[in-house]
């Protein structure tokens, strides 16, 4: 048991270093490179200024060595610090994650416990009016761009129903924190995370009801329900935890799916977080920060992977991971 | 059976409506998206811009017209290129088994583990802004599910008689995985092929939607996003442009769900 966990361990880190170092080869290796970004946008430099920034960010040594140089840095905690705010890199991610977590964490909550839910509940009548929304909404959340959606969304409660607001994480006025803050937090929430939850939603009801569906005809249940045993139990104890198997898959496999969604979803919501941080950075060249977002999203991916292995185990007993 | 299918049908014709548009459609107009042609954010259904035009004065019914052009382009040119990395790397990964196996795995954890979008952003901004480049970028991080898809079928075939038959005659390893098993292997293949197709076209939408598609070519992704402050005075300009991309993404998952019903008859979802 350790020494699988420790395996799989060692196998998340060969990987994250692998993007790490693609990445970084990647960046150096593009035409163009950050000082002369830093040059249009200052408006011109002289040569000197130029050279002179170079030797300051190590830009003019031989790249196996500015390879080295970062990789030792990285392994400290060091991610360098941003071309464009003079920021430690590490600390803009801190300051942006817990918005960013927020998002995704209620988004893919969101889509979990209600897409399970109507899958599950529509499970009971296969040609039902749910069972039917179930489809159309399968489809419409897969084609339906998110962005688009947001934007949609965006006019909906800006103009025609100003219920909810549509841009940031706080209002403008807003100061202090207590029970005002995290109420107010929470009403931004609202329409980010339905829109980053809606294709995942109708992904997991249509996979939950599938499921169900398939398990509901197998023996087993046929005991139960011979056995007596209400509908209800039948239900919720026995055929759940089947169908709870390839959503959760399905979640942990996608969660690099979910960050990418929440780029888009930060950018037409203006919430500030990790995604249009990304964003912005790659406009600007900001390597540093680019390559930290990246290190950093691709550990988050290896530690859900790994999550969504133990879950699995969690729920069924009998597998045994590869 | 694909054919007595009703929503596939229904697919089909939404997707040719949307080519022809495509094709024949900047053949008719014979006009320019980018070009002002009336008032900034005049509104739709009227006799001069049947769509409106954007805060430039851009005719949206022409940059719809034209949008289809790049936005299927990209689509299916990056959705190719990953069905070819993802078969012919899940095909050897498949039918070689072992080390062969256990690398090409390693390379596809590693495509997987990447994130997706950010990779592409990176990749588009770095070697400029093109078709040909968001097609690379999108291709290279798209291929990860078609690999696993045919490196199981291959997985499967593999062990099978008329195969084994196959190498006990000597076959070439090259002739029995392109000739032999792919053929067999196909049908799922090839609404993974479809679903890319979708897939691809989203993603295309996002880059350009962020501005980060080729700024030569009008796409729906563009239109979008350049309209995305003006959102609240001219909302024809993101409300059609998005539709049409929800339409051709839908057509092209509702054939692609026939597809998979005529193809599969034992894993027809419910």
């Amino acid at each position: 048991m350790l020494r699988s966990l420790i395996s799989r361990l060692l196998q998340g880190l060969g990987l994250v270093l692998a993007v790490v170092v693609l990445n970084f080869v990647l960046v150096h290796a593009a035409p163009g490179d950050p000082v002369e970004t830093i040059a249009g946008a200052s408006g011109g430099m002289s040569p000197e200024l130029m050279a002179q920034l170079r030797t300051q960010y190590g830009l003019d040594k031989p790249l196996p060595v500015q390879l080295g140089v970062y990789l030792s840095q990285v392994v400290q905690g060091d991610l360098g610090f941003s071309y464009y705010f003079n920021l430690p890199v590490s600390q803009m991610i801190a300051e942006r994650v817990p918005a960013t977590l927020l998002l995704v964490v209620s988004a893919v909550l969101l889509a979990f416990v209600v897409g399970t839910g109507i899958g599950v509940l529509s499970s009971r009548k296969p040609n039902g009016v749910l069972s039917q929304f179930i489809t159309v909404l399968s489809l419409v959340g897969f084609a339906a761009p998110i962005f688009w959606v947001g934007i949609m969304l965006v006019i909906l409660f800006a103009s025609i129903w100003p219920v909810l607001p549509v841009a940031g994480m706080r209002s403008i006025d807003s100061s202090g924190g207590g029970w005002a803050d995290v109420v107010d937090v929470a009403q931004h929430l609202v329409l980010p995370a339905f829109t980053l939850s809606l294709v995942y939603l109708a992904q997991y009801s249509r996979l939950a009801r599938s499921a169900m569906l398939d398990v509901l005809g197998s023996d087993f249940i046929r005991t139960a329900r011979a056995k007596g045993l209400a509908e209800s139990v039948v239900l919720y104890k026995h055929a759940l935890r089947n169908a709870l198997l390839p959503v959760v898959t399905v979640l942990g496999l996608q969660f690099g799916n979910v960050l990418a969604g929440a780029i888009l979803v930060e950018t037409v919501f203006n919430w500030p977080g990790l995604g249009r941080l990304a964003f912005e950075s790659v406009l600007r060249r900001d390597y540093p920060t680019i390559l930290g977002v990246l290190l950093f999203s691709s550990i988050v991916v290896v530690v859900m992977n790994q999550v969504t292995d133990l879950a699995y185990r969690l729920i069924d007993p009998r597998i045994k991971t590869s | 059976m694909f054919v007595r299918n009703p929503s596939a049908i229904v697919g089909m014709v939404m997707l040719l409506t949307v080519l022809a548009v495509a094709i024949a459609g900047p053949w008719v107009l014979q006009a320019d998206p980018f070009e002002i042609t009336a008032a900034p954010l005049t509104e739709p259904f009227n006799a001069e811009a049947w769509l409106g035009t954007d805060y430039l004065g851009r005719d949206v019914l022409t940059t719809l017209v034209y949008g289809g052009r790049a936005t299927l382009l990209v689509g299916a040119v990056a959705a190719t290129l990953s069905v070819l990395i993802g078969i012919t790397l899940g095909a050897f990964a498949g039918y070689y088994g072992g080390r062969v196996d256990a690398a090409l795995m390693r390379i596809t954890e590693f495509f997987q583990v990447l994130p997706a979008l950010l990779f592409a952003m990176v990749v588009v901004t770095l070697f400029s802004p093109s078709l040909v480049t968001v097609t690379l970028a999108i291709g290279i991080v798209s291929w990860t599910s078609t690999a696993r898809l045919t490196r199981a079928e291959f997985l499967k075939y593999r062990g099978l008689e008329f195969v084994r038959a196959e190498r006990a005659i000597g076959a070439r390893d090259a002739r029995i995985i392109w000739k032999v098993i792919l053929p067999n292997a196909l049908p799922p293949l090839i609404v993974s092929a479809t679903l890319a197709v979708g897939a691809a076209i989203l993603f295309e939408a996002g880059l350009s939607f962020l501005g980060l598609g080729d700024p030569n070519q009008m796409s729906w992704g563009l239109m979008i996003g350049s309209s995305r402050q003006y959102v609240l005075s001219c909302w024809w300009a993101v409300a059609f442009p998005g539709l049409a991309i929800f339409v051709t993404v839908l057509a092209v998952s509702l054939i692609g769900d026939g597809l998979n019903d005529a193809l599969n008859p034992k894993l027809r979802a419910r």
